[in-house]
Parts: C-alpha cells; sequence; structure tokens
C-alpha cells in the first residue's frame, strides 16, 4: 500500500517537474499535431460515431426529427434480398478482380525486374489507367462493351449483351476493375523485387534452376509480405467498389440488382433515397466484414508469409 | 544457348506489347469516336474504325455545352485546396509524431491509424450533414472539406522524418534554433520528396473522387462530377461522351507523362490507399 503511495507520488511528481526543455517539446507538439487532431476529429472520428448512432434510426421526412427503431435497420437489411444479392455481387466483383490483378501484375512485374529495352515504357503504359479518371474510364469501357456499336462484340464477331445480360454483367464490370488496376499492383510489386538480392538467382541458375522454379521458390516466398499487403488492400477496396457500377450501370439496365455493389446500395439508399438510417446500417455492415476479412487474412498470413 | 535466350526475349517482349495494346486501346478508342460523327459511330456494316473526316465539332461542342472552363477551374481550386491542407498539416504533425515527445503522442497516433483502417463511407452522411448544415453546399469549400487534413499523409510524412538522422537537429538546436524554426528551416524541407508523393497522391485521389462530388453539389461540378451528369443527359451521344471524357483526362495525363517518376513514387507509396 505504502510502496504503491510513493510510486505514484514520484510519477505525479516527475509529471510536475517537467525539465523546461521537456515543456517546451511538448507545447511544440501538442501545436504542430493540433491542426491535423481536430480535423481528424470532427472529419472522421466523431463521423464514425455518428454513423453508428444515425443507424439506429429511421430518418425523419422533411421536418420531422429522427425516430429512434433500435435494430430495426439491421433487421431490415439482414432480411432484404436486395442487401443480400448486393453483398453476393460484391463479393463476385471481388473474387474476380482481386486475384486476377494480382497475378497477372506479378507476372508484368516479374517480367519487367531486368535490364531490357523499353522497360521504363511499358511500365509507363501499364500505370497509364491510374491517372484516369474512373468515371471516363467506365464510360469508354461501356461504349467498347456496347452490344450494337461496341468495339468489342464488332471486333470479335460475338453477340454478348457484356453489360446487360444480369449473369455477366458484373464480371465485365470486374474486367474494368481489371484493367485500371493492373499497373498500380505491378509497380508496388516492382518495388517488392527490387529488394530481392540478385545473388539468390544466380546462385540457383549456377545450380541449374529453371526460370519457373526460381519463380515458385525465391520470388515468391521472398515477395511474401509485399504479395500480403497488396492482397489485403486491394481486397478492402474491391469491396468498396462503387464508382464503376454507378457509371456503367443505368438506372433501368435489367442487370442493375445483380450487378449493384454494397456500397452502391448505400448511396442509392442515403442520398437518392434520403433514407440515411437505413444507408448507415448498410456502411456499419461494411466495416463489419470489411474487419472480419482482415483479421482474417492477419490469421492465415502466418500460414504463407515468410519474414527474414 | 544464346538463340533459346533470344527466344525467349522476343516471347516476352510480344507478351508485353499484348498487354501495352490491351492498355491503349481504350484511350485510342475514345480518341478515335470522339473525332466521328454519331453515324459513322454507330455504323456497323461497315464497321468504321478510322473516321472519314477528323471532325472536331464534338468537342466545341461539349467545351460549350458543359462549360469545361469553369470544370477545369473548380477542378484545379479542389486539387489546389486538398493539396495545400493536406501538405501543410500532414507535414507538422508528421514531424512532432516522429521528432517530439509530448503526453498523448500515442494516443493521438492512434487516433490516426484508426483513420485509416475504417472504410472511407462510413464519414460520408456526417460530414453531408456538416456541409448542409453550414449552408455550404455547391461551394468549392465543400469540395475541398473531407481533405482538409490527412491521417494518411501524417502517417506518410511521419515515416519519412524518421528516416532523417538525429544529429542535424541536436546540431541546428545547439546553434541556437528552436523547435519551431529546426522544424522549418532544417527539418521540413528534408522531407520534400515525402511532400512532393503526398501532393501527387492528394491531386490524383481528388481527381478521381466521384462519390462526394455528386453528394456535395449539384452545380459547382469538378470533371469527375460532370461527366457522370451528362451521361444521363447525352446518353446516346458517344462521340460527344467521348470528347468530355478525353479532355477530362488528357490534362492529367500530360502532367502524367512529365512527372512519371514522381506519380507512379507518390503513388505507389500511397500502398492501395487510391
Amino acid at each position: 500500500m505504502a510502496k504503491t503511495g510513493t510510486t505514484t507520488a514520484k510519477k505525479t511528481g516527475k509529471r510536475f517537474k517537467m525539465t523546461p526543455r521537456e515543456k517546451n517539446e511538448c507545447i511544440w507538439g501538442w501545436l504542430f499535431i493540433l491542426p491535423t487532431m481536430i480535423g481528424l476529429i470532427i472529419l472522421n472520428i466523431y463521423p464514425i460515431f455518428k454513423t453508428i448512432y444515425e443507424s439506429f434510426f429511421k430518418t425523419g421526412d422533411f421536418g420531422r426529427g429522427n425516430v429512434f427503431i433500435g435494430l430495426e435497420n439491421y433487421k431490415r437489411i439482414l432480411t432484404d434480398g436486395e442487401v443480400w444479392q448486393s453483398l453476393l455481387n460484391t463479393f463476385k466483383y471481388a473474387i474476380v478482380e482481386v486475384p486476377f490483378s494480382l497475378v497477372i501484375a506479378l507476372l508484368l512485374a516479374v517480367l519487367l525486374n531486368r535490364k531490357m529495352k523499353g522497360r521504363a515504357a511499358y511500365r509507363t503504359i501499364f500505370f497509364l489507367p491510374m491517372v484516369a479518371a474512373p468515371a471516363a474510364v467506365a464510360m469508354v469501357w461501356r461504349w467498347l462493351f456496347n452490344s450494337e456499336f461496341g468495339l468489342l462484340n464488332n471486333l470479335f464477331g460475338t453477340e454478348i449483351n457484356w453489360i446487360s445480360d444480369p449473369k455477366i454483367a458484373v464480371f465485365s464490370i470486374a474486367v474494368i476493375g481489371i484493367w485500371s488496376i493492373i499497373g498500380y499492383n505491378m509497380v508496388l510489386f516492382l518495388s517488392g523485387l527490387q529488394e530481392i538480392p540478385r545473388d539468390y538467382y544466380e546462385a540457383s541458375s549456377i545450380d541449374g534452376a529453371n526460370g519457373i522454379y526460381q519463380f515458385f521458390h525465391i520470388t515468391v516466398p521472398l515477395l511474401s509480405p509485399t504479395i500480403f499487403f497488396v492482397t489485403v488492400t486491394r481486397v478492402i477496396s474491391a469491396l468498396q467498389v462503387f464508382d464503376l457500377i454507378f457509371m456503367v450501370m443505368d438506372k433501368n439496365n435489367p442487370a442493375l440488382s445483380k450487378t449493384q455493389s454494397l456500397v452502391y446500395l448505400f448511396y442509392d439508399y442515403s442520398f437518392i433515397n434520403n433514407n440515411r438510417g437505413l444507408g448507415s446500417s448498410i456502411v456499419v455492415l461494411l466495416l463489419v466484414i470489411i474487419m472480419i476479412i482482415t483479421v482474417f487474412q492477419m490469421y492465415a498470413q502466418k500460414k504463407w508469409v515468410y519474414y527474414n | 544457348m544464346e538463340r533459346k535466350e533470344k527466344m525467349i526475349n522476343v516471347l516476352i517482349h510480344a507478351i508485353l506489347i499484348a498487354v501495352s495494346i490491351t492498355m491503349l486501346v481504350p484511350f485510342a478508342w475514345m480518341a478515335l469516336t470522339a473525332f466521328k460523327t454519331v453515324t459513322e459511330s454507330t455504323s456497323v456494316d461497315p464497321f468504321v474504325i478510322f473516321p472519314k473526316v477528323w471532325r472536331t465539332d464534338s468537342f466545341v461542342e461539349v467545351i460549350n455545352n458543359m462549360n469545361f472552363p469553369q470544370l477545369y477551374l473548380n477542378t484545379i481550386l479542389l486539387i489546389a485546396g486538398r493539396v495545400i491542407c493536406a501538405v501543410l498539416t500532414a507535414t507538422m504533425a508528421g514531424y512532432a509524431f516522429a521528432r517530439l515527445k509530448f503526453p498523448g503522442r500515442n494516443l493521438m497516433f492512434s487516433l490516426v491509424m484508426f483513420q485509416m483502417m475504417v472504410p472511407g463511407q462510413i464519414f460520408i452522411i456526417p460530414q453531408y450533414l456538416m456541409i448542409s448544415s453550414l449552408g455550404a453546399m455547391d461551394t468549392i469549400f465543400a469540395l475541398i472539406f473531407p481533405g482538409l487534413v490527412t491521417a494518411f499523409g501524417t502517417f506518410l510524412l511521419r515515416q519519412s522524418y524518421m528516416g532523417l538522422p538525429k544529429d542535424l537537429e541536436e546540431a541546428a538546436r545547439l546553434d541556437g534554433c528552436n523547435i519551431g524554426q529546426t522544424f522549418l528551416y532544417i527539418m521540413a524541407p528534408l522531407t520534400r520528396s515525402g511532400m512532393v508523393a503526398l501532393g501527387i497522391f492528394t491531386a490524383v485521389f481528388a481527381y478521381k473522387d466521384l462519390m462526394w462530388p455528386l453528394i456535395c453539389n449539384r452545380t459547382v461540378m469538378p470533371l469527375s462530377a460532370a461527366l457522370a451528369k451528362m451521361q444521363g443527359q447525352y446518353s446516346n451521344n458517344y462521340p460527344q461522351l467521348m470528347a468530355a471524357s478525353l479532355l477530362a483526362c488528357i490534362p492529367m495525363i500530360i502532367l502524367y507523362l512529365i512527372f512519371q517518376k514522381q506519380f507512379i513514387e507518390g503513388i505507389a507509396t500511397s500502398g492501395g490507399k487510391l
């Protein structure tokens, strides 16, 4: 008892006896972080709680206040076929977009990770979609996909309803997603590859290993931290897909219900139908899903990510 | 052996060229369509690839109808506002988090990290309610609003300050600089590449952002939201839609081609946040 008493006294004593230098540092430190912290609390931290809070309310119509309805919004989204369908659409999109964009990007990065003619030019071209506005990208792809006049059907002589056939529309949109993100993933992989020592490859070449063997036994294991990191961030942003679906799918497109994503539904409920309570509960659902997947990935990384 | 190597080399180039074509075709098609007439763009038999006459009518039309100069100005103001705010606030906070010791530092930094882990849509409804209760809808300020500060940027610049040697700072202090002067004259200039990376990342992110501009205004639009609105109005005039898309993309593409290295590094350091 007496012992804890003295340590507390010591601690508080130390706290009040900040040296002038420490005091000075404390003042400057807080001064420097103050603008960021004020902004962060108002723009981000408070909104997190506000959104969770709103999800328990029914948004009042013009002039009327919000009505507390407890878990009604959650009951509704969990029993609503539209929400489940959009969840399925989002997963379908992610399951196509993420693996394809990762694998293609990884292969391109490996091909580019050496001295060769045109290396910089290839990199510049592959990265180009990253600096184009998604609204413009979606518009041109919608035009390429056009079933009557589009380049794709006319070039290949097919008659596919790329974006109005409910069975394939979500995958067509995933193709746009893959095309847009390959260059970005590739650049991240390239910077990871540059950290793998050349000698590993040279040594294994002397031992007679070919390129494919090296890829699976040197490149993939040593790059696994980067692969893991890129996978996690790609999964999270694929689950938040909105721009492409919003731009490609018309309100009267027959495939809309089979393509609209969770975030699309959030936008639609919150800002088109002005039911912000329901929109908030969708975004909370998204938060929970992303957290579960992230925790799962963190757990799974122990099985395959190799840190030296 | 050498022949085999040559073969492999040719094969690799063939793959890379095929991918390059895939990346470029949509842009090329955008440009080709923009110079066509509506009839040419919807001609199937024969299918027209190159316009007979390279017409600029669609460009003139959309520049006037959509008031492109105004859209460019709005986009520039949006980008400039966000970049200035982000770089200023984040460079200060990044320095304090990396180099100064003060009570509450770890707690505040965990708030920064926390912000980066939640999906961005969770902020949007409250931000919209704030803007509308401030009566600031349809203003440039509303466009800039969510980007006034940046958790990601703070994190990024903290990293660049942590990489700097300690002795510089101590030497400056011994010479009688206070913390503010040390930061301003010695440390901040050394993180220029970090600031450039953050600036480019912020600019591209602001340029690409679609949902927030759609929500916070009906009249003061940046390029992205204006394209979305236009698509609803001229849904079948593809030469005009493509002309507008091209006009929206060209400035950023030109900047990218000039500052490639900084762009790729800047966006790549964002680590998936885009």
